[in-house]
């Protein structure tokens, strides 16, 4: 076993009605990836925050490499040794690469910046992880994943003991995965106690070197990977017995029967977007659609929920032609869409749980007719109920609840307005698997009631486990239409594959 | 005295309802520079009956502050879908040109146009941010920077005086023993209360204001709301315009409402709603306003030149801004050790 860089003891943290984190012990080792679990609100988020200086801890003691650390700001972590790389990138992307990586820390002379030292600097810390990259690059040009992996390169470009990786792969498509897995082995490999959060087992299992559950904000337990079977993982962070996740496991997936054509597009197509496309959603099925990332699925989405206009093709409702020029046209028609990214295009942060759950319907009901309050909270009561959002009441903020939570009362804003036509895509990213299987027990739900569903989603086991038929995209176009025994993982992956060596 | 009956425990009544509301802060300070005023500035207080009339600072603070507060109500909405206007100053020189010019015609005409044309003028700033999407800020230092322009046009650079009593009424008269403006203000004041939260109008514009990307894929009317509020701070633009022109009983088109659109942005901000939108407190907003002119009043009555009399005037300001930072008030409770048994629960963190 490797020296202990980072200890800690008892971390706690409170919030107003919260204890968020309860005593919890914590201990990276050099030269291990160390996997952080639990479903969200279980404590990680808190724990890395703690960690960085984000929130001051109300109670407990960490170390560096023996040395105790008290930070104030993630400034003070990092002088401490303790580098992190959030979620969502948080870089500048109007600056170039270099500037990114060495922003706030830039040497000077005579109060100026010295421009080659930052370049000079920049592509030592790309190549500590093995990457060439022209550094005067604007960052906006790159893609996520090597937006990613410049965040790392500024993590370790101070003298890092510890690096934390907050859901780093949650916006990566698989190849880039793979890029991303190589360079934490080399830092781990150089000595660096590495700590990985991610909600992808798949991904901890082929990275981590051990694991530490979180539940509620207590400690479940310490485990080394080859120890702890996925099942045992899986119970572990849902606080159940094996047995009842095996039950989950293996529900069985209801034969499809098709019901009528609700919405069909012929030669729907966008220029740059979306190549055209015919399409056809039935009531009582859901339709997956597959692809790689930036195969243009989220095109699709946008086009159908009148977000962009089509530029050619036809959308017909019923057998009639229709043409959504607004979200609020195709709203009225009983459609809804969940979009992709929950943080920016879905929640209004600093709105209170009730308002964000009745927005939509209100939106379609119209700006003069309010709905009275004592239906807003009978909505709100029905849906908490339904979905199972873990709130502290309607009147709570959504930006304090976790990502599951947030994306629940997001469902919940589209199911009130009582839609024909569901478009979720990718619902189930960056959320803990509880929250998963309640969702996708819900598409379920919603299916048998008789929606015509469109499930957007990377991930081609959830795909194919949830969907009826699956359509897969690339380079923006549809390439395969998988029904009945053909909707399984491996033919998604055959159908994404066929065409690229076509 | 009878004043102190009747004030302070309102105020106390107002500062316990709202003790754990936003608009605590504002009423703080204005209590403060009220009690201030009571002990250390001779005939603040003072009122008399004249003519059926009352007299005194008191009531010269409401009336004054009129101005600022209807500007201030309409401001409130523009800021919390994430705007600005800046050419509310501008937009009442406009209106108090008109209605000076008109006064000639009729009455109704003289209001009507005045009002009118301040539609007009929120209707511009509205189809430039909604319609051709250019930054608040800039699409409203347009009507800023030309709008007094556009009142000499109308009054042909003269200072138009008049004299129709209904139109000196506006801003002179009295209703019940109190200044009519009083009554203009309040009843604004309901009517957009009204407006904002027996309509879906609040939720929209705070939704726009919170997360505009996440508005539009909702399906909310994104536009048309933002079109709406340009227009509704015309309106109020409008109506302090005629009021500022009545004060004076003549429209001089270099001086009304010069500047008060920054004190009507102060209003708003120091009443609790934030620049960045979403979330707005339009009683705050009457509370700011009228701090700002009790606070003018109080360095007029203490002889304070106006001159200087900016720099406590932000210092008050800035006080009362620290009090409502997240930051400086997270320090604050850190300093009250919270008592962790009452705290245990279970939830998401």
């Amino acid at each position: 076993m490797s020296a202990p860089v980072l200890v800690c003891r008892g971390l706690t943290k409170r919030f107003p009605g919260v204890v968020a984190l309860d005593g919890v012990d914590f201990c990276a080792r050099g030269g291990e990836v160390h996997a952080l679990m639990g479903e969200n609100g279980a404590g990680k988020s808190t724990l890395i925050k703690a960690l960085t200086g984000v929130h001051p801890r109300d109670a407990g003691e960490a170390e560096v490499d023996g040395r105790p650390v008290h930070p104030r700001s993630p400034r003070e972590a990092e002088a401490a040794g303790i580098s992190t790389v959030y979620q969502e990138v948080n870089l500048i992307p109007d600056l170039s690469v270099a500037e990114n990586i060495c922003l706030g820390r830039q040497r000077t002379r005579l109060g100026f910046i010295r421009w080659g030292d930052a370049r000079t600097r920049a592509r030592a810390a790309l190549a500590r992880l093995g990457l060439e990259l022209d550094v005067d690059r604007t960052l906006s040009e790159c893609s996520i994943a090597i937006q990613q992996l410049v965040a790392i390169a500024r993590a370790t470009d101070i003298d890092a003991r510890v690096l934390i990786l907050d859901e780093p792969t949650s916006s990566l498509d698989a190849g880039e995965v793979a890029q991303l897995f190589t360079v934490v082995r080399r830092l781990r490999d150089q000595g660096l106690a590495i700590v990985f959060v991610s909600h992808f087992l798949d991904q901890v299992y082929a990275l981590a070197d051990r694991i530490t559950v979180l539940r509620n904000g207590r400690l479940v337990g310490e485990f080394p990977v080859a120890e702890l079977p996925r099942l045992q993982l899986v119970a572990h962070m849902m606080g159940r017995s094996v047995d009842e996740v095996e039950a989950l496991r293996h529900r069985e997936r209801p034969a499809a029967a098709p019901g009528e054509p609700l919405l069909s597009t012929r030669g729907l197509a966008l220029r740059h977007a979306v190549l055209p496309l015919d399409l056809e959603l039935r009531r009582g099925e859901v339709l997956g659609l597959g692809g790689l990332l930036g195969s243009g699925r989220t095109e699709v989405a946008r086009l159908l929920f009148g977000l962009d206009r089509a530029d050619a093709g036809e959308t017909r409702l019923e057998g009639r032609p229709v043409t959504f020029h607004s979200p609020a046209d195709a709203m009225r028609a009983g459609l809804a869409l969940t979009p992709e990214d929950r943080k920016t295009q879905a929640i209004l942060p600093n709105l209170t749980v009730r308002e964000n759950l009745i927005v939509a319907l209100q939106a379609r009901r119209g700006l003069w007719k309010q709905i009275p309050r004592a239906e807003q909270d009978r909505l709100v009561a029905d849906f908490t109920r339904a979905l199972g959002i873990k709130t502290s009441g309607p009147e709570q903020l959504i930006r304090n609840l976790s990502g599951g939570n947030q994306q629940k009362v997001i469902l919940a804003r589209w199911l009130a307005t009582e839609p024909r036509l569901l478009i979720l895509d990718e619902p189930t990213r960056g959320i803990d698997v509880g929250a998963q299987a309640d969702i996708e027990r819900l598409l379920a739900r919603l299916r048998d009631e008789g929606l015509a569903i469109v499930f957007i989603c990377a991930d081609t086991a959830e795909l194919s486990r949830n969907s009826q038929r699956i359509a897969v995209l690339r380079d923006h176009a549809k390439v395969a239409e998988l029904t009945g025994p053909d909707v399984n993982e491996q033919a998604v992956m055959r159908a994404i594959a066929r065409e690229t060596a076509a | 005295m009878i004043v102190d009956l009747l004030l302070w425990p309102a105020l106390a009544a107002l500062l316990w309802v709202n003790r754990r509301r936003p608009l605590l802060w504002p009423l703080v300070a204005l209590a403060l520079l009220l009690l201030f005023n009571r002990l250390f500035t001779p005939g603040f207080f003072a009122l008399e009956i004249r003519d059926g009339r009352l007299y005194g600072t008191l009531v010269d603070v409401l009336n004054q502050g009129s101005k600022v507060m209807l500007l201030a109500l309409g401001m409130t909405l523009v800021i919390a879908t994430g705007g600005v206007d800046l050419s509310v100053g501008a937009t009442m020189a406009i209106a108090g040109a008109v209605m000076a010019r008109l006064a000639g015609v009729s009455i109704p005409v003289a209001l009507g146009g005045g009002l009118g044309v301040a539609l007009l003028a929120g209707a511009w700033n509205g189809l430039l941010v909604s319609a051709f999407r250019i930054q608040p800020i800039i699409a409203t230092l347009i009507l800023m920077v030309a709008g007094r322009g556009v009142a000499q046009l109308v009054t042909d650079g003269q200072i138009i005086n008049f004299e129709q009593p209904a139109l000196v009424y506006l801003g002179n008269g009295s209703l019940l023993g109190l200044p009519f403006t009083l009554a203009l203000v309040l009843g604004m004041f309901v009517l957009t209360a009204l407006l904002v939260r027996r309509t879906a109008l609040g939720l929209f514009i705070e939704a726009i204001g919170d997360n505009e990307t996440a508005a539009r894929f909702t399906g909310l009317p994104a536009r048309p709301v933002k079109f709406l509020v340009y227009v509704f701070a015309g309106l109020c633009a409008g109506l302090a315009g005629l009021v500022a022109a009545s004060n004076i009983k003549s429209a001089d088109a270099n001086h009304i409402g010069l500047y008060l659109e920054l004190d009507a942005i102060l209003a708003v901000v120091v009443g609790g709603t934030a620049l960045t939108g979403g979330r707005f407190q339009l009683a705050g907003s009457l509370v700011g306003a009228l701090l700002i002119q009790t606070l003018g009043t109080t360095l007029y009555a203490r002889n304070v030149g106006a001159d200087v009399a900016t720099v406590p005037k932000a210092i008050v300001i800035l006080a009362v801004c620290l009090l409502q930072s997240p930051v400086l008030r997270a320090k604050l409770a850190g300093l009250r050790r919270p008592a962790p048994a009452a705290l245990r629960k279970e939830g998401a963190a």
